[in-house]
């Protein structure tokens, strides 16, 4: 068991490798490359807004109901919204659901062009396919940190408003905790935990669709494994980097 | 010519091509035949480079596959059109645009040079009002059609074909079959095609090699098909009363 897990994680750093062989012609590769922004990055946006506006709403109103000793500051409401939506929510539970969402359609994708011969094709014609299929993709993921950016602004507006007008805090008390006891450096540790995360988020999936084997069925297992897998290195990825750059 | 040298291959215990030599020459429909399990796939696959053979050699006009650095397999590579068995196309692209690939990625033709050739080889495949479609919108006869048009495009020496027939109708299998072989003589492609069609046998096999169980049983043209004693040809070939009917006719005429 450990061995296959120890030769699947071996093949897949021989897999990135040669993503960065061999690469395509620019003029075929900037086409694919716009391809990938439009279907992983436009695409995602309104998941994301929808999400992340509600999400931001609902950690706002938990936190007031919590607050229930008249001592503590309304403030805090602003500053626990913040604090969760900027450190956690947005670069970790955003890229646990497009794990889902992206890393489905990833693997999906490769796994259907592996099935029905494609990625053959593009062997047998000299094309580096895992260049040609998985590097577009990195490029495009770096644009992922915008996405998280926007979830972040997002967050906090659904917190503002969920706060202000559903009575539990007034706008300035909340702006009060948004900008109270502010560290710079959290808004740089979420997004080097991004620019890991789009890392993951195009990369494992793109593993599980390439080297996959069978038909139709085989590509839905492979899109299931892909979004476990995927997740789970977020997340151990999120432990071992907040260790490191947040511990002191 | 394609020239294969005593080429060997297994598969964990499992030894699929035993000592395989043989030759596939220029211009000519080369096809490899055989029941499911007998290594053609594997042998077509040797030949594409996707398998890498135990032992022996491949050599493309010369030049031994296996002696070829990455750069040199890569260039041999697109002098090579495939034609697969499920088409291959690309979804996400129209057929003109899959068409054109090999062009777009190896040479560096302009957008109109690459629309004229294009548009050339679609004629030529006498594909009909079917340009801007994706895949999924035309026929599985349209497919095959579009599939030789993107493998010639290129100007290819070597055309491989993969069970070309297979889901067609009879008739549309004749006509891609005679496709394929008009395109093999008229630019003098060394052509090889993998299939268990009797009827492709018939039609277009100009040289004909037999694998059963890994091992090569028979080679010839399909005129010898009718005249050969060799049972293991004879037993296949002619499993079909129609076939059985066929030798029969053809050996009393003579």
């Amino acid at each position: 068991m450990l061995i296959r897990y120890l030769s699947q994680i071996g093949k897949y750093f021989l897999m990135l490798k040669e993503v960065f062989n061999k690469p395509t012609k620019w003029s075929v590769m900037k086409g694919l490359i716009l391809k990938e922004i439009d279907d992983l990055i436009i695409d995602s946006l309104g998941i994301v807004a929808f999400i992340s506006f509600f999400v931001g709403g609902v950690v706002s109103i938990q936190t007031a109901l919590n607050l229930t000793n008249p001592l503590i500051p309304k403030y805090l409401i602003g500053f626990a919204t913040r604090q969760s939506v900027i450190l956690e929510f947005a670069p970790t539970f955003i890229s646990v659901i497009m794990a889902g969402k992206m890393g489905s359609f990833i693997t999906s994708s490769i796994g259907t062009m592996r099935v029905t011969e494609q990625i053959d094709a593009l062997e047998v014609m000299g094309v580096n396919s895992l260049n040609y299929l998985v590097f577009p993709k990195i490029i495009a993921l770096l644009l992922y940190p915008f996405v998280i950016g926007i979830a972040m602004f997002l967050g906090i507006l659904g917190g503002w408003m969920a706060g202000v007008y559903g009575g539990f805090t007034s706008s300035v008390e909340f702006i009060q905790g948004l900008q109270s006891e502010f560290i710079p450096f959290h808004i740089t540790y979420a997004f080097i935990k991004t620019i890991v995360f789009a890392m993951i988020l195009a990369t494992i999936p793109s593993f599980h669709g390439y080297y996959m084997k069978g038909g139709a069925l085989e590509v839905g297992k492979a899109s299931t494994v892909a979004f476990v897998w995927t997740s789970v290195v977020i997340i151990l990825a999120n432990y071992i980097l907040t260790q490191l750059l947040l511990a002191k | 010519m394609i020239e294969v040298k005593n080429v060997e291959k297994s598969f964990g215990d499992s030894k699929v091509l035993k000592g395989i030599t043989t030759t596939f020459e220029t211009g000519k429909t080369n096809l490899i035949i055989g029941q499911s399990g007998s290594g053609k796939t594997v042998l077509l696959k040797s030949l594409l480079g996707i398998h890498t053979p135990d032992s022996g050699t491949i050599s493309f006009d010369g030049r031994i596959y296996s002696d070829l650095t990455d750069d040199e397999r890569r260039a041999l590579r697109t002098e090579i059109g495939m034609v697969f068995q499920g088409s291959a196309l690309f979804d996400s692209m129209t057929v003109e645009e899959n068409v054109g690939f090999p062009l777009k990625m190896f040479t560096e033709k302009t957008p109109a040079e690459i629309k004229e050739r294009v548009d050339f080889v679609i004629e030529r495949v006498n594909l009909i009002d079917a340009h801007h479609k994706k895949p999924s919108e035309i026929s599985g006869g349209m497919q095959k059609r579009v599939a030789i048009a993107r493998a010639i495009v290129n100007n290819p020496k070597y055309l491989f074909c993969d069970e070309p027939n297979s889901g067609l109708d009879p008739k549309t299998a004749i006509v891609i079959d005679n496709l394929i072989q008009e395109i093999t003589q008229e630019y003098n492609i060394t052509t090889v095609i993998n299939t268990h069609d009797m009827n492709s046998v018939m039609e277009i096999g100009e040289k004909i090699v037999f694998l059963k169980q890994g091992i090569l049983a028979w080679e010839g043209s399909k005129k010898d098909i009718f005249k050969t004693d060799n049972e293991a040809i004879v037993d296949f070939v002619y499993s079909s009363n129609l076939f059985k009917k066929i030798r029969k006719a053809q050996n009393k005429e003579e």
